[in-house]
């Protein structure tokens, strides 16, 4: 079976390659392995061990979640351009996005079940066996999207990278009609992801039409930035071809979502503030503090700096063009994003509560290991993608011919 | 309605004689084939746990085995021999409740009798009911003390608003909870089934009223203070990791009892009663006395007015 060669010979390449690669590797296996010790002191313990409570139930991690479908979401930049537009510089990294978007959904699963409270009960959702509230929950829609967004990023560059191994062309009319779903799919994990929230009348932080929008544009301007940092990264470390083309694209693409993403942000400050209601107190928390409370503001001020600065030095094209401050650029994009749409987006939801108590939260040392845990895992799971990925696409890895096979 | 499938209390003496004999099986069982082990229980006791199926779809075969199981965990865990039932809805009953508040003084009798009658982890402090303490003449939820400690209650200048939850009919909750766990009976109260929540919380961000509350470690109840009458849908022992909320104390009030936060409170402001019967006490404050609900404008129907004389 050519298929088993396929997968054994990739899972071997994974696992080549010089000291400083099996460096890394352990390098972030030995943090998956603290984070997953941290995690049985909270299976042991419960979620008490957590900075949440009945006022702010959703934390650290449900923040990392709504952040991390927004990366996965963003590797459909890579995607259009090269299968709609047929851009040969981007189809030649297309693979590495449809990777980091396996990636980015693995950590936004683990991050949901890290916070459930009954983890031996997620077979409750498999419909059948157990009982699966769609299409009424909203969070067993993301979890539909989810499931569908990973298996086609899983799907599709397996048969193209299958192709290649055998050294054929994959056909394309064969897998375009998956692609153009995979697209549309993109666009509905963070919408759904967003509709979670804004779903919710009895949270009006969360509960306003212009979630969906917003999440999507910031989704696009962190996306590409992580994109455009591993793109170089892979570029220095390997032989393999990036195009500086395809880097100009997509901070072109992350300057636009960037705008649109801060005019969201000033959209929003203005209704809420205008004529402020009842309805802005938690944006108030957020950025000013409420009833001596503040323990966001900082923090939301520090990504409304990043975002502002990095836009700047986004929307001026000899500085964009320099690749010190175009990185800048990204780094300052993501952590701000990352900031504003995780715990800058979920915790005010929950301050005020809706009975009016203003009850903090932080989280605690196991929420920030098992979190840096699964972040690890993330990383690990999308170096090894790409490892195996590079080595098929530059034709290192590809089948022997009969006479030359090994016997597995 | 697939839920009226229980017999409980509504069984009769044969039933409690098979639920005895049962009873005897399952301890021999037990005795002879495993020691108790994974926390207090039998292996067969957790390997029916972990595959016990939803509520409502249990057989009544499955839900007794189950009542079987609560009763011996419960027993394990806290040395106490409870009695857990699972009394079905009365026909024709739909609950609904009001409060006088002008009658309210803010003794909080209602928050500790309900935690002592639904078994509320004591070390977790949950509360099902929060009375809120605001200024005369400021009705401004986010300006309301929940928790206000002087000496002599009501203070000066001060009126009080018990909120719970408002048993909605068309609950925000119930539509959020991916897996079912949550639903309404016919008798309108929104009920859990904790051996089938998932913990994900969402239903408690979806909750306008904050009525929802987590289990985020395990329950302690002292085994003198425990209730020993329970229901299955309502005060047994809640495991930990599930989503828990007031059922208008449904093992009282489906037997024809008050609720327990009625039956303390001692100036008489709570008012519950059947919806559907024009001749119950909640009818009539509806139809006489100047009503209102909190947040209607969301939309959620609560079955749960407030009034003032």
């Amino acid at each position: 079976m050519v298929v088993i060669r396929f997968i054994f010979d990739s899972v071997r390449e994974m696992f080549r390659g010089p000291r400083e690669y099996w460096m890394w590797l352990l390098a972030l296996s030995l943090v998956v392995l603290f984070g997953a010790w941290r995690y049985s002191e909270q299976i042991t313990e419960g979620l008490v061990v957590t900075g949440m409570s009945d006022q702010v139930s959703w934390g650290f991690y449900i923040s990392n979640f709504a952040f991390l479908v927004g990366i996965a979401a963003a590797a459909v930049l890579l995607v259009i351009p090269a299968y709609i537009f047929d851009r040969k510089d981007v189809k030649d990294v297309v693979l590495v996005g449809e990777g980091m978007a396996v990636a980015a959904v693995t950590m936004a699963i683990l991050f949901v079940i890290v916070d459930l409270g009954r983890p031996d009960r997620l077979w409750h959702m498999i419909p059948g066996i157990g009982r699966f509230h769609w299409p009424v929950s909203l969070l067993a829609w993301d979890v539909l999207v989810l499931s569908v967004y990973f298996l086609l990023n899983l799907a599709i560059p397996f048969y193209v990278l299958y192709s290649r191994y055998r050294g054929k062309e994959p056909n394309f009319r064969l897998y375009f009609p998956f692609v153009v779903i995979a697209m549309f799919w993109a666009i509905s994990i963070h919408t759904v992801t967003a509709f979670l929230f804004s779903a919710n009348p009895a949270r009006p932080f969360w509960h306003t039409a212009l979630l969906g929008p917003r999440f999507i544009a910031s989704a696009f301007a962190s996306g590409p930035a992580l994109i455009i940092i591993t793109l170089q990264i892979i570029r220095k470390l390997t032989s393999y071809h990036v195009s500086q083309t395809v880097i100009d694209l997509l901070a072109l693409i992350m300057t636009t979502a960037l705008q649109i993403s801060l005019f969201f942000v000033g959209a929003e400050l203005f209704t809420d503030f205008y004529n402020e209601g009842a309805h802005a107190a938690s944006i108030h928390y957020l950025f000013f503090g409420l009833g001596g409370f503040s323990s966001l503001k900082a923090w939301i001020w520090f990504a409304l700096a990043l975002n502002l600065t990095a836009l700047v030095i986004l929307m001026i094209h000899p500085l964009r063009q320099r690749t010190v401050m175009l990185n800048i650029a990204c780094v300052m994009t993501f952590i701000g994003i990352w900031i504003e749409k995780g715990m800058g987006l979920v915790i005010p939801g929950f301050v005020p509560t809706p009975l009016g108590e203003i009850f903090e939260y932080a989280p605690t040392s196991v929420e920030l290991s098992v979190a840096a845990g699964i972040w690890a895992f993330g990383i690990l799971v999308f170096t090894l993608v790409a490892k195996a990925v590079i080595a098929i696409e530059q034709g290192k890895l590809s089948c022997p011919p009969e006479e030359q096979r090994y016997t597995l | 309605m697939s839920n009226n499938t229980g017999s409980g209390n509504g069984g009769g003496k044969f039933d409690q004689a098979r639920r005895n004999f049962l009873r005897g099986i399952g301890i021999g069982t037990a005795a002879a084939v495993a020691q108790p082990a994974w926390g207090g229980q039998t292996f067969q006791d957790t390997f029916a746990d972990f595959f016990q199926k939803d509520y409502r779809r249990m057989s009544v075969d499955e839900i007794e085995a189950a009542l079987e199981r609560i009763e011996r965990k419960a027993e394990a865990r806290y040395d106490v021999e409870i009695d857990c039932q699972n009394t079905p809805p009365q026909p024709g009953v739909v609950y609904g409740y009001a409060i006088n508040i002008s009658r309210c003084k803010g003794y909080r009798d209602c928050v500790h009798a309900c935690v002592k009658e639904n078994n509320l982890g004591r070390d977790s402090q949950m509360q099902y009911i929060r009375v809120l303490e605001m200024d005369q003449g400021d009705f401004n939820l986010e300006h309301s003390d929940h928790y206000y400690e002087p000496e002599t209650v009501p203070v000066e200048g001060k009126h009080y608003l018990p909120v719970q939850c408002m048993q909605c009919d068309d609950p925000p909750c119930v539509k959020a909870c991916p897996v079912e766990a949550t639903w309404m009976e016919p008798d309108g109260i929104v009920v859990v089934d904790y051996d089938w929540c998932i913990g994900c919380r969402y239903c408690m961000a979806a909750c306008p009223y904050w009525a929802r509350h987590f289990n985020w470690t395990v329950p302690e109840i002292p085994a003198e203070e425990m209730n020993t009458n329970t229901h299955y849908l309502g005060n047994r022992p809640r495991p930990r990791g599930v989503v828990e909320k007031c059922h208008f104390c449904i093992h009282r009030t489906r037997k024809g009892q008050q609720p327990a936060c009625m039956e303390a409170c001692p100036t008489g402001s709570r008012i519950f009663g059947n919806l559907l019967d024009p001749d119950s006490a909640i009818r009539y404050v509806l139809a006489n006395k100047q009503v209102f609900r909190l947040k209607e404008d969301l939309g959620t129907e609560p079955k749960f007015w407030y009034f003032s004389d």
